[in-house]
């Protein structure tokens, strides 16, 4: 009895390691323990054995059923774990493939100069001011201190209209429509398109400028070149950035100044032009120069932007070729 | 203005290299544009031709022999047409290097020996003459290096010359300027007085006001019409950009360079009985020197004598009166006229000339004097001749008055913010030749004549920054600190609607605010025109009434160069005219064409559709959140009648969208889809500032209904009929159905909707559902016709 007991428990080891799956598993588990299973009947078979041997047999039967009982389980959690492995190996994907996106778009080279511009200009206290493109003579050149015939008027090919309207050819005229609208002091820089009447390789007939303006008190030439000094080392995030004030001449500014940059050991480039706003733009605008005195400047957007990221033809800014634009991004 | 750095050495003994006299220039205004050597390889010397034989083998080509300093003469092959037995040239000899890195070589030209080059102007750089060997005077010795014999250790510079300073569009004026920046004097040139020969005079009038100030004339009789121009005074010419002609017109050319007043010759024998200075008379024509005959008009003065006009005055003289090579007797004009009168004329009558430079930016109007003593000194000395005495006419009424300034020690420190010692101030505005007397708090100054740019205060504060050195003035930061601003919560940055728009897959783009009118046509039919008086080309010659036409022309290259999905936007100001008024409007517009998604490995790529681009406005309502937008079905001309639709803020309309007129796609040869939106980007600067409101804490419900409807009913109906009937606990309405076709009668459509309800105190009851449900229902039957779908 004992013998075929452990043959018995010995099969049913050998079958439970030979289970590969969770089916044959219970397969096994139905063979040796299920109603008619093999262990089963032997515990039927126990009203057989004389009275003084059934406790006896009864329990090795049940030490037995436990033995297998707690292999089955075993192997159940083990063929669990194989099967949830291999759920998981099937789930495996290639991770390398391009992920889902709308793909993103970029803003133009000439906004992202001038909103670093702006953000710069802004920590001095620079707010935006806008102005019409569509323009009158007075404020474009009269107020500016360029009456008809100054020569001054012929550095700007101006784009006219039939009814003695224009194209303004500089920012310059939002500060004339800013300071006859708002009282000292000025703090103001005007972002925008301007018109002349020219175009070529190095320019076309419209491009964008932001001009500044910053009058107060005690206002000095020396600061002027101060924060523009700052402003340009700033702008091109590097102190190997030589910048040179040269005198020039602007109807609207006097003194007046270009300033002309060397990055590393490159030429010198024109940036930038400048200058103590001119009494007689004061005085357009009413402005009691005894108290107040500012100054003034404007650049090009595109040059800066051309520097700033090694663009090296001005036309392609407004071609809006995405494979240009997307070089941004 | 080009000059001779050697001419300019003469007006002013500077110890200072060429670099660091070009930098001082361009730190003193003059912004130097270049500055060339015009030193020669020593190998390029003075020859003479000895004799001349025809190529063998070519018949262009000639043998020279040619005595160029040597034992044994060269043998030197060329083509040049003038080359003759007896003239002297520049040789280059065989390793010698011209201009433009031509290394001379032993060569066989056609068969024969070469041993160097006979050369042009050209090609050595002195002028642009290729017409043939540059002729140099039998004097100089042969083998004399060219350097020497032309004096080439000279440099030629050429300047940027800001509109204020005429005066430097003279020899003279620069030396002023550089003399001051180097303490020192220029060397006067001593210029006396040319004692009259003869008392010929011509009679001169001007008519008042007309814009001459000042007239000279003087009359030299009898010079010798085959003397020729002396080689110095034509080096310095050349250097200076100018070509020698002859010597009348070169002298005149020569003080203009040195001393900054242009003049004129006349063949005297060629004008009738006197000058009158006038304004043209209309339809007035007149031959100029360079051989074009211009019609003049009303305002252009005019030098003219008894038969008509002999000049445009201060631009350019007429063919008939000009000197010639037999001219014998000549008059001298050096005159002031009116900036005003010339400026803007060269350009009218495509007439650009130095002397109209010069003018358009004033003259010294004390000058005409001494400029007619400095050309009848040089042209007695180069040609003889008798000198007539000067007659000068004065317009009183128009003549130079001297300008005083007072200059205070405060203002130079307020404007510049440092302060200078009182003896710089003088010496740099002294040594620019300005007068100084001593006041209490600063100096009276006078303002010579040559400089008329300098008319007020500043301007003196900027020749004395300027001449100290800006780069002397120290660079401070002001410590004064901005106020505070208000900063706004419920406005919309247009940078904030852009970088939606970028996150959405869209490229700004920025194109000409000026565009091709009959392009607009297409777009805005019937729209009052904004056209250009003098626009750059045809295809941009209206200010753009919307944005859309340069984002067509955006999408139409982008597609030629095979970019098909194109998501583009931009902002800017549309010009459009309303009750006659011009108004200039900021616009945001936006072009999508192309797919949806870029192409992806699992999904295919969809064509976009009115929706995709519906939902990119949406997000950007959805910053502008404090307006109530709508969407309402509508027609524009360049858009799809049955896709597009007008938006609406409140009952204002600001803008619309829609998928491009299949016609105006067609037109505009584009092979997909198009849609477009256009918004005024006034009406999106509202938001919404945040107003907490408590919320239910009890659970929402959601019954699902599908209606049967007329297709021509839209969603927007049937959400209004919804919310008239305001029923109780609706929170919510979702479509997330349409459906037309199988199993749904023709002409109608329809319309799943899910209806969310909630109730603020309370779990709602199967009773309280029901109830409202059948509500909504019994309503869009009534109101709408609407069935519940079996």
């Amino acid at each position: 009895m004992s013998s075929e007991l452990n043959q018995l428990q010995e099969s049913a080891q050998h079958a439970v390691s030979d289970c590969k799956d969770l089916a044959a598993l219970d397969a096994v588990r139905v063979d040796y323990l299920g109603k008619k299973g093999k262990i089963t009947q032997q515990l039927k078979s126990l009203g057989a054995l004389p009275k003084d041997q059934i406790r006896e047999a009864g329990q090795a039967i049940n030490a037995a059923k436990t033995a297998i009982a707690e292999l089955i389980e075993r192997k159940h959690e083990e063929l669990k774990e194989l099967a949830f492995a291999e759920q998981l190996s099937s789930e495996s994907i290639d991770v390398t493939l391009p992920g889902r996106r709308t793909g993103r778009g970029g803003l133009h080279p000439v906004t992202l100069t001038r909103n670093r511009i702006q953000a710069l200009l802004e920590q001095l206290g620079f707010e935006v001011a806008e102005g019409p493109e569509v323009e009158d003579d007075y404020h474009n050149f009269e107020a500016l201190n360029i009456p008809p015939h100054h020569p001054a008027r012929a550095m700007h090919d101006t784009f006219y209209f039939e009814n003695d309207l224009l194209l303004r050819t500089h920012t310059s005229s939002v500060q004339i429509r800013y300071m006859e609208s708002n009282p000292p002091p000025y703090r103001i820089i005007a972002p925008g398109r301007v018109y002349r009447c020219d175009s070529d390789q190095t320019h076309t007939p419209m491009f964008h400028q932001v001009e500044g303006l910053l009058v107060d008190k005690n206002i000095t030439f020396s600061d002027l070149m101060g924060h523009l000094e700052s402003f340009l080392q700033l702008f091109f995030d590097t102190d190997d950035v030589g910048i040179r004030f040269r005198p020039s001449y602007f109807p609207f500014t006097e003194p007046s100044t270009e300033v002309d940059i060397k990055i590393g050991d490159g030429k010198w480039l024109e940036v930038l032009g400048a200058g103590m706003v001119h009494p007689r733009v004061f005085e357009a605008v009413g402005l009691d120069t005894s108290v107040y005195s500012g100054y003034a400047f404007g650049m090009g957007v595109e040059r800066l932007a051309m520097l700033r990221y090694g663009i090296t033809d001005l036309r392609s800014l407004f071609e809006n070729d995405l494979r240009f634009l997307r070089q941004f991004n | 203005m080009k000059f001779s750095e050697k001419w300019l050495r003469e007006w002013v003994d500077l110890e200072i290299d060429t670099e660091t006299l070009t930098d001082q220039l361009t730190m003193l205004g003059l912004e130097v544009d270049s500055a060339e050597s015009m030193m020669l390889d020593d190998n390029i010397v003075v020859g003479t031709i000895e004799s001349v034989e025809q190529h063998p083998n070519a018949d262009k080509l000639r043998v020279c022999r040619v005595n160029a300093g040597e034992s044994e003469s060269l043998q030197i092959v060329c083509g040049a047409p003038n080359a003759r037995e007896g003239i002297t040239v520049p040789v280059a000899k065989v390793g010698a290097t011209l201009p433009g890195d031509l290394k001379i070589e032993n060569a066989k030209l056609r068969g024969v020996e070469s041993s160097g080059m006979l050369c042009s102007a050209k090609e050595l750089g002195l002028s642009d003459d290729a017409s043939g060997l540059h002729e140099m005077p039998a004097s100089f010795e042969p083998g004399t290096s060219l350097n020497n014999a032309l004096g080439l250790e000279d440099t030629v510079i050429d300047i940027d010359l800001t509109p204020n300073r005429g005066d430097c569009l003279s020899i003279r004026g620069i030396a002023r300027d550089v003399a001051a920046r180097n303490e020192r004097a220029i060397n006067q040139l001593d210029i006396p007085e040319v004692e009259p020969d003869i008392d010929d005079t011509f009679p001169v009038k001007i008519r008042d006001e007309v814009g001459c100030p000042r007239f000279t004339g003087r009359i030299i009789r009898g010079i010798d019409p085959t003397a020729n121009t002396p080689m110095w005074m034509q080096q310095k010419l050349l250097r200076c950009g100018v070509r020698p002609i002859s010597p009348v017109v070169d002298i005149t050319n020569y003080v203009m360079l040195e001393l900054g007043q242009p003049m004129h010759g006349f063949d005297l024998d060629k004008l009738d009985s006197k000058i009158t200075v006038r304004n043209a008379k209309a339809e007035e024509e007149l031959l100029l020197l360079d051989g074009r005959t211009v019609e003049l008009d009303e305002n252009t003065l005019v030098i003219s004598d008894e038969k008509g006009a002999v000049a445009i005055a201060g631009i350019m003289g007429g063919e008939t009166s000009g000197v010639t090579d037999k001219t014998t007797n000549i008059l001298f004009e050096a005159a002031m006229f009116d900036p005003k009168k010339i400026a803007g004329r060269p350009r009218q009558y495509s007439a650009h000339s130095e002397a109209a430079q010069r003018f358009e930016r004033t003259v010294d109007p004390t000058l005409q004097r001494l400029a007619q003593e400095r050309a009848a000194r040089l042209l007695i000395d180069i040609c003889g001749g008798q000198p007539g005495p000067i007659v000068e006419v004065i317009d009183a009424s128009m003549d130079y008055q001297p300008t005083s300034l007072h200059l205070s020690r405060g203002r130079i420190q307020a404007l510049l913010g440092v302060e200078l010692a009182n003896e710089d101030i003088v010496r740099v505005l002294s040594s620019l030749g300005l007068g100084l007397e001593e006041h209490d708090d600063g100096w009276r100054v006078d303002v010579p004549s040559y400089r008329p740019d300098i008319s007020i205060e500043e301007d003196l504060v900027e020749e004395i920054a300027r001449v100290y050195g800006y780069d002397r003035i120290p660079r401070t930061h002001p410590g004064l600190l901005p106020d505070m601003k208000p900063r706004s919560e419920t406005s919309v940055l247009i940078d904030r609607l852009k970088l939606v728009l970028v996150e959405r897959g869209y490229q700004e783009a920025v194109t000409y605010s000026f565009v091709d009118a009959t392009a607009q046509a297409q777009i805005n039919p019937g729209d009052p025109e904004l056209p250009l008086a003098n626009p750059i080309s045809s295809d941009l010659s209206v200010m753009r009434t919307s944005i859309w036409t340069g984002l067509l022309g955006a999408l139409q290259r982008n597609l030629s160069h095979k970019q098909t999905d194109v998501r583009l936007f931009e902002s800017g100001l549309k010009f459009v005219t309303i009750d006659s008024e011009l108004r200039q409007l900021p616009v945001l517009s936006g072009l999508v064409s192309g797919n949806v998604v870029e192409e992806h490995w699992s999904d295919p790529a969809r064509e976009l559709d009115f929706f995709d681009v519906k939902g990119d406005l949406v997000a950007l309502f959805d910053q502008a959140n404090g307006v109530t937008v709508s969407v309402v079905k509508d027609t524009h001309p360049a858009l799809h009648p049955g896709q597009s639709a007008r938006i609406h803020a409140g009952e204002q309309p600001i803008g619309w969208i829609g998928k491009l007129h299949p016609r105006v796609q067609n037109s505009l040869s584009i092979g997909q889809p198009v849609y477009l939106f256009e918004v005024d980007l006034e009406a999106l600067d509202k938001r919404r500032l945040p107003n907490f409101q408590d919320f239910s804490r009890f659970p929402s419900i959601r019954r699902d209904i599908a209606i049967v409807v007329h297709e021509e009913v839209t969603l927007n109906n049937v959400l209004a009929c919804i919310d008239n009937e305001s029923p109780k606990y609706l929170k919510d309405v979702i479509a997330f159905d349409v459906y037309a076709g199988k199993g749904v009668i023709p002409g109608r459509k329809s319309l799943a909707l899910g209806l969310i309800l909630q109730d603020f105190s309370r779990t709602l009851t199967e009773v309280d559902i029901d109830k409202t449900v059948s509500g909504v229902l019994a309503a869009l039957e009534q109101k709408l016709g609407a069935t519940l779908r079996e």
